[in-house]
C-alpha cells in the first residue's frame, strides 16, 4: 500500500502530429496540494484531463485513488471533483438546478442533492443568484459554481484547471479564500495554474510543466532560489557614478545599469524593509531617486531561470479553449 | 441525516450513494428532466412542439384542403390530421439532433464524463425526451384537430394504437436524428442537416396529398417511404380517408407491418451506430 492518492508515471500524449504530453510524471501524497506550473500549451489542461478520465494516454499510466484512470475510471470518477478550465455548467439552467443534477448524477439521493446544493451555494456566496440562470453569471461566480458542482458528493480528490484564469483581481482572491478553506478541509488537491504567486500561495508541491516535459519539481521556496528569487529596480533622477557601488552591498548578484545611466536593475533576496533600506543608502551617498520597485518573480523569471527561453505569448492573456493543442513540438 | 451533519467536505462513504440499475434510472430520469427545462427556455423548441403544430394543421387543413379533392371522396380535414401528425412529428425530431450537438459543443458533457455515469444515458435520455414531446406534439395536433371538425371513426383502442405507431416511429426518428446530431460540429449545421433530410422525408410521402397523381419516381419513392406507411396506417386505424389503399405497392397493402418493420429496421440500424458515434466523438 502507499499514500499516493495521485501518481503518474510516464504520461504521453499526442494530438496528430502535436505532442501534448511527452511522459511526465507526478505524485501527490493525500491530502498534499500539488501545484501544475505551465504557460499556455504546456500540457496542463492534458494532463487533468487524463487524470479526470477525460482523456485515455498514449503512454505511461495514472492512478488516482488507487485505481487506474482508463482500467478503473468508474472507480476514480466516483473519488474525483473537477473544475475545468472551460466551465462545465449548463447555461440554461439555474446554479441550484445544475448542483442538483450534478448531484443526482453522482449518486445522491434527491433531498440529499438539495441539502448539499443550499449549503454550498451559501458557501460560495452564491446564494442571491441561486435561482438564475447562469447566463447571468459573471465569470468569477460562473467558476465558484463550477467549483462547487466538483464538491457536490463530496470527493476525496479536487481537479481544478486553471481556476483563476480570467478572473479581475477580486474575483481571484475570492477563489483563493474559496480554495484555502477547501486544503483545510483535508481534501488532496491537484491545481493547474499561469501564476507563480497562485501556486506559491496555495500548493505545498510545484511542478513546473513546458512542451509536455517536467522541468522543475519542488517546493515554492526551492523554485524560488533557483531563479534568485526577487528583482530590485531602481530609477534615478539623474545619471550617477557611485549608483551601482552603493546598491552592491544590499543586492544578491551583479547591478546591471542602463545606457543612460538611470535605470539599475539587481537580483535581490526580498526582505520586509528592502525599499526603505535601499532609499536611505543611495540619499546618504546624495543620490536623489524617482522610483524603487521590488518585483517578485514571476512565472516568466522561472522559466527564464529554468529554460532560458522566455515565456511564448503573454501568460497573463485568457487562455484559448483548446490551448493545449496549440503545443509546438520541440 | 447523517451526511447533513457531517463536516462540510468530509468524503461521504459509499453507502450513502447508489449505483446499480436504480441509479441509472435516475440518471435518465435528471436527465430527461434537464433536457425539458431547456425546451421550456428555448422559445425556438418550445414553439416546435407546440405553436407550430397548431399553426400547421391550420394552415394545411384551410389553405392546401381548399384545392385538393380525394380520390375516393371523404373530406380533406379527415385525410389531413393523422398526415399533419406524421409532419409535425417527423420535423419535430430535428430538436433531437440540435440539442445533442448543442450538449457536445459545450462543456456540460466533460462534467457529465467525469461524474460516474452509464455512458449511454445521455443519448436514452435524449430519445426519450423526444418521445415526450412527441406526445404533447400529438396532444395539440389531435386537440386542433377535434376543435375544427376532425373525428376519427373507429374504436378508442385502434385510434390509440394509431398513435402509439406514430410514437414509435418517432422513437426510431430520434435515433436517427442522434446520428445527425453527432456527425454536425455545431447546431446550426445539425438543424440544417435535419431539415435536408427530414423534410423531404415528410413531404415526399402520402402525408399531406394523395400519391397517385406524383410523377412516377416520386410516386415510387412516396409509396415506399416510412413516413407514407406510418400515415396509411394511422388513416386504416383512425378510420379516415386512406387513398393509399388501392396501391399495389406493399407497403401500401400492409401499413401496420410496414410502419412496425419499418421503426424497428431504423432502431437496430441507428442506436447502435448513435452509440458508436457518441463513443467516438467523447473520447480523446
Amino acid at each position: 500500500m502507499n499514500d499516493l492518492m495521485i501518481e503518474a508515471h510516464g504520461l504521453g500524449k499526442r494530438f496528430g502530429e502535436t505532442v501534448a504530453l511527452d511522459g511526465i510524471d507526478l505524485e501527490v501524497p493525500t491530502g498534499a496540494i500539488l501545484g501544475v506550473l505551465g504557460p499556455n500549451g504546456a500540457g496542463k489542461s492534458t494532463a487533468v484531463r487524463i487524470l479526470t478520465t477525460l482523456a485515455t494516454p498514449d503512454a505511461g499510466w495514472a492512478r488516482v485513488a488507487g485505481h487506474d484512470v482508463v482500467r478503473e475510471a468508474r472507480a476514480v470518477q466516483r473519488k474525483i471533483g473537477v473544475t475545468a478550465q472551460d466551465a462545465t455548467i449548463d447555461e440554461v439552467l439555474t446554479g441550484r438546478q445544475n448542483l442538483v443534477m450534478v448531484g443526482r448524477l453522482g449518486g445522491l439521493r434527491r433531498g440529499d442533492a438539495r441539502a448539499r446544493a443550499v449549503e454550498l451555494l451559501d458557501r460560495f456566496d452564491l446564494t442571491d443568484a441561486a435561482d438564475r440562470v447562469l447566463k447571468g453569471y459573471s465569470g468569477g461566480m460562473r467558476r465558484r459554481l463550477d467549483l462547487a458542482a466538483g464538491l457536490m458528493t463530496r470527493p476525496p480528490v479536487l481537479f481544478l484547471d486553471e481556476p483563476t484564469t480570467g478572473l479581475d483581481p477580486i474575483s481571484r482572491a475570492r477563489m483563493w479564500g474559496v480554495i484555502r478553506e477547501l486544503i483545510a478541509d483535508g481534501v488532496t488537491l491537484l491545481l493547474t495554474t499561469q501564476y507563480l504567486d497562485e501556486a506559491d500561495e496555495l500548493a505545498d508541491r510545484i511542478v513546473v510543466i513546458d512542451h509536455g516535459h517536467v522541468i522543475a519539481n519542488g517546493t515554492a521556496a526551492d523554485l524560488k532560489a533557483q531563479t534568485g528569487g526577487a528583482r530590485l529596480e531602481v530609477t534615478l533622477s539623474e545619471p550617477h557614478p557611485a549608483a551601482a557601488a552603493t546598491l552592491d552591498p544590499f543586492v544578491a548578484g551583479a547591478v546591471h545599469v542602463s545606457h543612460d545611466g538611470r535605470r539599475l536593475r539587481a537580483p535581490v533576496r526580498s526582505a520586509g524593509g528592502l525599499a526603505t533600506t535601499i532609499v536611505r543608502a543611495l540619499d546618504g551617498a546624495g543620490i536623489t531617486v524617482d522610483d524603487v520597485e521590488v518585483h517578485q518573480p514571476s512565472l516568466d523569471d522561472v522559466f527564464f531561470a529554468l529554460t532560458g527561453t522566455p515565456v511564448e505569448g503573454d501568460p497573463a492573456a485568457p487562455a484559448a479553449p483548446d490551448a493545449d493543442l496549440e503545443v509546438t513540438p520541440r | 441525516m447523517s451526511t447533513a451533519t457531517a463536516a462540510p467536505l468530509s468524503p461521504a462513504p459509499d453507502a450513502t450513494r447508489s449505483f446499480g440499475l436504480v441509479q441509472k434510472l435516475r440518471e435518465v430520469v435528471v436527465l430527461t428532466g434537464r433536457n425539458f427545462v431547456h425546451i421550456a427556455r428555448e422559445p425556438l423548441q418550445l414553439s416546435d412542439v407546440t405553436i407550430q403544430p397548431v399553426l400547421f394543421t391550420l394552415l394545411f387543413v384551410y389553405v392546401l384542403g381548399a384545392g385538393v379533392v380525394l380520390a375516393g371522396g371523404g373530406s380533406y380535414k379527415d385525410f389531413a390530421i393523422p398526415g399533419l401528425l406524421a409532419l409535425n412529428l417527423t420535423t419535430s425530431a430535428i430538436g433531437t439532433a440540435v440539442g445533442l450537438s448543442t450538449d457536445l459543443r459545450s462543456g456540460v458533457i466533460d462534467r457529465f464524463r467525469t461524474l460516474p455515469m452509464w455512458r449511454p444515458v445521455v443519448l436514452v435520455a435524449r430519445s426519450l425526451t423526444d418521445v415526450l414531446t412527441a406526445i404533447i406534439c400529438t396532444a395539440f395536433v389531435i386537440g386542433t384537430g377535434l376543435v375544427i371538425g376532425w373525428r376519427p371513426d373507429s374504436t378508442a383502442g385502434d385510434v390509440i394504437a394509431g398513435v402509439a405507431i406514430f410514437l414509435f416511429f418517432n422513437y426510431a426518428l430520434s435515433w436517427v436524428c442522434a446520428c445527425i446530431g453527432m456527425v454536425s460540429d455545431d447546431p446550426e449545421t445539425a438543424q440544417g442537416l435535419g431539415l435536408v433530410v427530414l423534410f423531404p422525408l415528410a413531404i415526399v410521402s402520402n402525408a399531406l396529398v394523395p400519391t397517385a397523381h406524383m410523377p412516377a419516381v416520386l410516386r415510387a419513392i412516396a409509396d415506399w417511404n416510412p413516413v407514407s406507411a406510418v400515415t396509411a396506417a394511422c388513416r386504416h386505424l383512425f378510420g379516415n380517408p386512406n387513398p393509399s389503399a388501392s396501391i399495389h405497392a406493399w407497403p401500401m397493402q400492409h401499413p401496420v407491418l410496414a410502419a412496425l418493420l419499418w421503426s424497428v429496421a431504423l432502431v437496430a440500424i441507428f442506436a447502435p451506430l448513435a452509440t458508436l458515434l457518441y463513443r467516438r466523438r467523447t473520447t480523446d
